[in-house]
């Protein structure tokens, strides 16, 4: 396969390069992260511009999944994880310790890479989120779990069985699953860490699609060990090895010229 | 190296062996239960669960020490479950790497094993002599002491084999870590969790020891929880060694009620693990 087919149609072309404009959402600025006395981020520094898609490509272990931990501290439930540095998110420092976590997560989802639906109904997977952080009335919040399930293009699928265990649907289905609930309470950043890596190729297209619906609303930060899919579906694409930043820029530049032969060496799958 | 058919011989002796260790357990499990049934059904009636325990060569029935039995294991229960899921809940959520938790897990361990009648004897000192008087409170609080470290062990163990995954979902979408607990963790550990309880109970229903000790027994029907109450256990052992006839057939028939009462929760414990095995 050549570098070239990868890039997508210049029609879509034209309206990412003007999501890059956007706002930053996001922006690291010489952030590091250990594992107990092992760091495993070094200095990094990248903007995530708001309502974009960003992809993290690198081989594994290079430190993709660690980074997006850290935007919504989640690596917090471990005791001897931490983080230096300073993340801004909306230009406030989300690494401060005066940050309300739960705050800060309902602003800013994650799906991981195995699906985890929680041991409920399907209907409460998605209420469960909602009624956290809002009072609603059954018919409201009806219409909110219907709505993330739309979202998610998981309602047609399951719309009669509402009631029944989450645990009990493929997949795919699992996985879009929790998307909807995380889209339900409203986030403003979604991070997906490899989420499409456990599907078929057809729920990994329903996802993709997705995707590219919510990132008109959401600033969105993708893990994928998929070049296709990272071509396809971002608009911006860090790649990463070793624990650093070894190049960040347009997808579509990242892919054709690469500025760092490290770079070029793995999308042309010489390594990695 | 021994030859096929040598190595073929020494399997059929060692099946053998274990198939005749397991069929003389069996054995004796099934000859003890078909004694108990042949036995108490025929002093199973009606007035069994309908009349108190009769003087000798009277007729009568065990509804107070049923009555006993069901009352002092609802309030062991109701006392013992909550602190051992909070304990157990302590050390598999949020002490997990801590000291205590290893210092609380050594000493939960000691009392699972301890033998019920040195509980018996604690609460003797403890409450029975304080108070003056065996009680029913003393008993049901024995009972209770010996529920708590079942309750805390699996409490402990069905929560530590919840994967961090979930709960690491459950906090992504900013659940603060007590609702994590309280609605995945918790979701997640039902069926186990209620299961250890079952068992707990299933354990204090053929427990003697702790009763002599505290809650005695009552020939009369009595709900005092602060005087001597009857219970099934105390009474098939009074009435089982006692040389009256009418006693012994009434003490068979207890018997084979906690037997029963056992097997059934037995039997619902066990479906409760099946049908989370199967999701
Ligand atoms: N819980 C942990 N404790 C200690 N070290 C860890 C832990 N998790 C990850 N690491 C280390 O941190 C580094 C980065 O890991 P990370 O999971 O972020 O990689 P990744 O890029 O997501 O890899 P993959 O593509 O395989 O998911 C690796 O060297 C890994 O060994
Ligand atoms: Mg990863």
């Amino acid at each position: 396969m050549t570098v070239q087919s990868l890039v997508p149609p210049t029609a879509a072309r034209d309206e990412n390069a003007s999501r890059l404009a956007n706002q930053p959402k996001i922006e690291l600025k010489d952030v590091s992260f250990f594992y107990g006395k092992s760091k495993a981020l070094k200095d990094i520094s990248l903007t995530l511009p708001e309502r974009a898609v960003t992809a993290f490509i690198g081989p594994s272990g290079c430190g993709k999944s660690t980074l997006l931990r850290m935007f919504n501290r989640i690596y917090e439930m471990y005791p001897n994880q931490r983080a230096e540095g300073q993340i801004l998110l909306d230009g406030e420092n989300i690494l401060d310790r005066s940050q309300d976590l739960n705050l800060l997560r309902a602003r800013v989802g994650m799906v991981f890479q195995k699906p985890t639906p929680f041991p409920m109904s399907i209907y409460e997977n998605i209420a469960f989120g909602i009624r956290l952080y809002e009072k609603l009335s059954r018919s409201e919040l009806d219409g909110r779990v219907e709505q993330a399930l739309r979202r998610a293009a998981l309602w047609e699928e399951v719309k009669d069985k509402l009631s029944s265990s989450g645990l009990g649907l493929s997949g795919g289905q699992q996985q879009r699953l929790c998307i909807a609930r995380t889209v339900a309470v409203q986030p403003e950043v979604i991070l997906l860490d490899e989420p499409a890596s456990a599907l078929d190729p057809i729920s990994t297209a329903k996802i993709e699609e997705l995707i590219d619906e919510l990132k008109s609303d959401y600033t969105i930060a993708i893990v994928t060990h998929n070049m296709q899919q990272a071509a396809r579906v971002s608009d911006l694409t860090a790649f990463m090895y070793l624990g650093e930043l070894i190049e960040f820029d347009h997808t579509e530049k990242v892919f054709t010229s690469p500025s760092n032969p490290k770079t070029h060496e793995y999308i042309t799958g010489r390594f990695g | 190296m021994a030859s096929f058919a040598a190595r073929k011989a020494k399997n059929t002796i060692m099946l053998s062996l274990c198939v005749l260790a397991a069929l003389i357990g069996l054995a004796w499990l099934f000859v003890i239960l078909m004694d108990l049934l042949i036995e108490g059904i025929g002093g199973l009636s009606f007035a069994v669960f309908t009349e108190m325990t009769p003087p000798p060569g009277e007729a009568g029935g065990l509804l107070n020490p049923i009555m006993g039995s069901l009352l002092m294991t609802f309030i062991a229960v109701m006392v013992g479950t909550p602190i051992g899921v909070l304990a157990g809940t302590y050390m598999a959520e949020y002490g997990r790497h801590d000291k205590l938790t290893h210092v609380i897990r050594f000493i939960n361990d000691i009392l699972l094993s301890a033998p019920s009648i040195i509980v018996g004897l604690f609460i003797y000192e403890l409450m029975v002599r304080t108070m003056g008087h065996f009680s029913g409170i003393a008993g049901a609080i024995a009972l209770a002491i010996i529920v708590l470290p079942v309750v805390v062990r699996t409490t402990e163990d069905m929560l530590l084999l919840v994967p961090d995954s979930l709960r690491e979902a459950g906090t992504a979408i900013g659940a603060p870590r007590w609702v994590v607990i309280r609605s995945v963790a918790y979701k997640a550990a039902s069926a186990g969790m209620i299961t250890g309880v079952l068992l707990a109970v299933a354990r204090i229903s053929g427990e003697t020891a702790p009763l002599l000790f505290t809650a005695l027994n009552n020939q009369f029907w009595s709900l005092n929880l602060n005087a001597p109450m009857a219970s099934l256990p105390v009474t098939i052992f009074q009435f089982a060694l006692s040389p009256y006839e009418d006693w012994q057939s009434l003490a068979w028939a207890g018997a084979l009620i906690t037997t029963l009462a056992v097997l059934t929760l037995s039997i619902v414990a066990r479906l409760l693990t099946a049908r989370k095995e199967d999701r």
